[in-house]
């Protein structure tokens, strides 16, 4: 197959359709005459050559010099703040139709499949607000720590920012991604199966420090209770274990500039590893307490639903994943030959430490090139080489971390949290490659 | 106070109240930074509601009070009897008798009910006062007092019949109400996925051990490759192009689904465009789509059942201003008070003349 009126380059990519069928004619009745006429691209390529190669005098984007070749380009600061290229407009966040029916209740996903490497553009980190977002005027914010501590205390942006920062890369997931395919394949790409996931650099103060100088009792008050400055005043049960480790931030920075609104400016929380919901945005507050809280988010939603009827509850942490970002779900491929095999894997445990891919639906399987950074509780993107032999296909990747966790099947995970869980699913995804190049999503036991 | 450094001192207006509250903030390494928290700070803010009860605050309300808050405040979102699934998803429905006794929600282990609905999952009482109090109503959040809070949820748990119709909710009866709650006892905590200690060392779970094992088979790790679930036929549009979707260039293109968008001009706003954004802006576009019933009737629904009639802005006008109930269904519209009289006639005359996005 070749989807040739979709490839670049190639004026006329085969010979079988660069002869018209009148050619074609003389050339079985042995007319070899015509054949020597003919350009060197056609009598070249009777079998898929190894190297495509221009018909006629050449590429038109060779030889008709474009505009931005021949004529002078705009100034420096045309936009102050850049933007993407004009071509790259279809790759931005999108709701997912149907899912919810209020836009200060939604999701807006992370377009994964035109990504690459591991960091995550701010404009198109994934969003989920509860009850709408705000641009939280920075002067007017201001975090208080209380409860569990010997001096309750609060702190404005400038003292935060006073403060020794730190800077570090770490993914963050939805416990909700992929939970609309718990039971059986609802939605046609990575962005809407695995969007809601996202990865940046973030600067900010480890909790632990602020915590110290307030004196909390570290003894007794063994959870805290992280709290949103927005409307719904989102609040999340964390462990003082993980504060402990340091690893918790209260961040201001986003990939070296301040959060976007939509994802907290001016402070969110930092919480390596667990879902999304307990990166607390718009933060004001930090409790300590001796008992966890039961929110609203710890005991109607974000728990996950088991076979025999009972609900796990504060389950936070994202177990190893990972997904086939190109070739996925919607696209086509251009042709037979060569492709790159790309993806992302994490783990909420630490470092993934190896991903094996299939193109057989899990029958064999090969190890992936991991590219670096490989960071614990962060995306690692990896590669692997394919040739597609234009034959049907299906493709897997599947995650190691350094606990030696293996990502499940589908199977697997069914067999014992069932189908109606919503959170935390983390099977291998299969994506099918046709004939024709169509990629489509499809579920693999 | 003999730690805090002269700098922070002086940052304190009425520096004798601070000094009584605040004894030892480790600002020795950290010098000028942060502050005490006053008292009144501190209660301005804690507002959380712990299910041992830490933090609720003192109060009453009858299911009588509830009812009429409800009607106000919660109905248009959740229904009149919150059972609406057109906004947000159910909060009453699914509990029995029975699984009041045994705080054990059926529903959910024989998997009958369609929806879960917020009373069938929940199961601390604590939770729904926390979260009424913290966020609702939904668009004026933190507005309801404790009294209307405790009436409130008389309301929703007389809905379920976990309280009488005649029931007074108080700080004095809840734990008693905690014991009637639905799925008080259909939560578990043994699972891996808390990443704290775990339960044997006083904090949660299992200490973090996966439920779910594979192992990294590499050959012929299987016979046959059963595909158990493909997209079904009528999903495949329903998220528009997915050539739009992905880049013009790369080693693959998106597939062509749905119908192409209409092509967009550069050109300055219309009239029309802004007062679509009004709409946006007053949160119009929540409940009522252009074409298509969200909560709301479509605005081309409105204009259809009202063209000709020359009083039509006026009456629609009214209706905006005032609410209104029954015309469309049973979810009611609440009074719009926030948007001014000149805005309302702007909106009301944009979907007259069919609610133009140019």
């Amino acid at each position: 197959m070749a989807n040739s009126e979709l490839r670049l380059g190639r004026i006329r990519p085969a010979p079988e359709n660069f002869l018209s069928d009148e050619q074609i004619q003389s050339v079985k009745e042995g007319r070899r005459d015509f054949l020597r006429k003919a350009f060197l691209g056609a009598s070249a390529a009777m079998a898929v050559p190894a190297m495509a190669r221009a018909a006629g005098p050449g590429d038109p984007a060779i030889l008709n010099l474009p505009a931005w070749t021949t004529s002078l380009g705009l100034p420096v600061a045309a936009n102050p703040y850049g933007m993407p290229s004009k071509y790259e407009r279809g790759l931005v966040r999108r709701e997912s139709p149907g899912l919810t029916r209020v836009g200060g209740s939604s999701v807006a996903f992370t377009p994964l499949q035109g990504l690459f490497g591991i960091i995550t553009p701010s404009g198109l980190h994934f969003e989920r607000h509860h009850q709408g977002w705000h641009d939280v005027d920075p002067s007017q914010h201001r975090l208080m720590i209380n409860g569990m501590v010997k001096t309750n205390a609060v702190f404005t942006m400038d003292d935060l920012m006073r403060l020794p920062s730190v800077s570090r890369i770490h993914f963050i997931e939805c416990g909700a991604n992929t939970g609309m395919e718990w039971g059986n394949v609802a939605v046609p790409t990575v962005q809407y199966s695995h969007g809601m996931l996202s990865c940046s650099e973030f600067t900010g103060v480890p909790l632990k420090a602020i915590l110290d100088m307030c004196g909390a009792d570290y003894k007794k008050g063994r959870f805290i209770l992280a709290e949103g400055a927005d409307g719904s005043s989102m609040t999340r049960t964390i462990p003082m274990e993980m504060v402990e480790s340091g690893e918790v931030l209260v961040a201001y920075g986003m990939n070296g500039e301040m959060l976007r609104p939509e994802n907290g400016y001016p402070l969110r929380l930092v919480v390596p590893g667990v879902q999304g919901v307990s990166w607390v945005k718009w933060l004001r507050r930090i409790e300590v307490g001796d008992k966890p809280w039961g929110a609203k988010d710890e005991a109607v939603h974000y728990i996950d639903l088991m076979p025999d009827g009972l609900h796990r509850q504060y389950s936070s942490v994202q177990e190893c994943k990972s997904v086939i970002t190109t070739p996925s779900g919607g696209q086509i491929l251009l042709d037979k030959g060569f492709y790159n095999i790309s993806g992302m894997a994490w783990s909420g445990r630490g470092k993934v430490t190896r991903v094996d891919v299939s193109v057989d639906g899990g029958i064999n399987w090969r190890p992936a090139r991991l590219e670096t950074p490989v960071l614990s509780k962060a995306v690692t993107r990896f590669n692997v080489d394919w040739v597609w032999d234009g034959k049907p296909a299906i493709l897997q990747s599947r995650a190691v971390d350094e606990t030696g966790y293996v990502q499940p099947s589908y199977g697997q995970l069914r067999a014992v949290r069932g189908t109606k869980s919503i959170y935390h699913n983390n099977a291998i995804q299969s994506w099918k490659v046709v004939e024709s190049g169509e990629v489509s999503n499809v579920q693999v036991l | 106070m003999s730690r805090f450094s002269k700098t922070l001192m002086a940052l304190f207006v009425g520096g004798a109240t601070m000094a009584a509250l605040a004894p030892a903030m480790a600002f020795d390494r950290y010098q000028g930074i942060g502050r005490p928290a006053t008292a009144s700070e501190v209660k301005a803010w804690d507002i959380d509601v712990r299910p041992d009860f830490v933090g609720l605050p003192k109060g009453r309300g009858t299911v009588d009070q509830g009812v009429e808050l409800w009607e106000t405040h919660c109905a248009s979102c959740h229904g009149a009897f919150g059972e609406s699934n057109e906004v947000f998803t159910p909060i009453v429905g699914g509990t029995t008798q029975d699984d009041i006794k045994t705080g054990r929600v059926k529903a959910l282990v024989t998997g009958d009910a369609p929806q879960r609905s917020t009373l069938m999952k929940v199961p601390t009482v604590s939770t729904l006062f926390d979260y009424i109090q913290r966020a609702m109503p939904w668009t004026a959040p933190k507005s309801l007092k404790p009294d209307e809070v405790y009436a409130i949820l008389a309301y929703i748990l007389n809905l379920a019949d976990v309280v009488p119709a005649d029931f007074e909710l108080s700080d004095e009866n809840i734990r008693e109400v905690q014991e009637r709650m639905p799925n008080r006892n259909g939560m578990t905590t043994d699972h891996g996925m808390w990443p704290g200690a775990g339960a044997a060392k006083g904090g949660i779970g299992n200490g973090g051990k996966p439920d779910v094992k594979n192992v990294a088979c590499m050959k012929d790790c299987k016979k046959e490759v059963q595909i158990v679930s493909a997209l079904p036929d009528y999903a495949q549009d329903a998220h528009g192009n997915l050539a739009e979707q992905n880049r013009p260039v790369g080693q693959t293109r998106g597939k062509q689904t749905g119908t192409p968008a209409e092509q967009k001009g550069d050109a300055a706003p219309s009239a029309a465009a802004a007062t679509l954004a009004l709409a946006n802006e007053k949160g119009c576009m929540a409940c009522h789509g252009v074409s298509n019933k969200i909560v709301g009737p479509g605005y081309n629904e409105i204009l259809a059942k009202y063209k000709g009639q020359t009083d039509a802005e006026a009456k629609l006008i009214a209706k905006v201003k005032a609410g209104g109930q029954g015309v469309w269904g049973a979810v009611p519209m609440p009074p719009q008070g926030h948007v001014k009289d000149e805005e309302i006639k702007q909106l009301v005359q944009w979907i007259l003349e069919g609610a133009k996005a140019q």
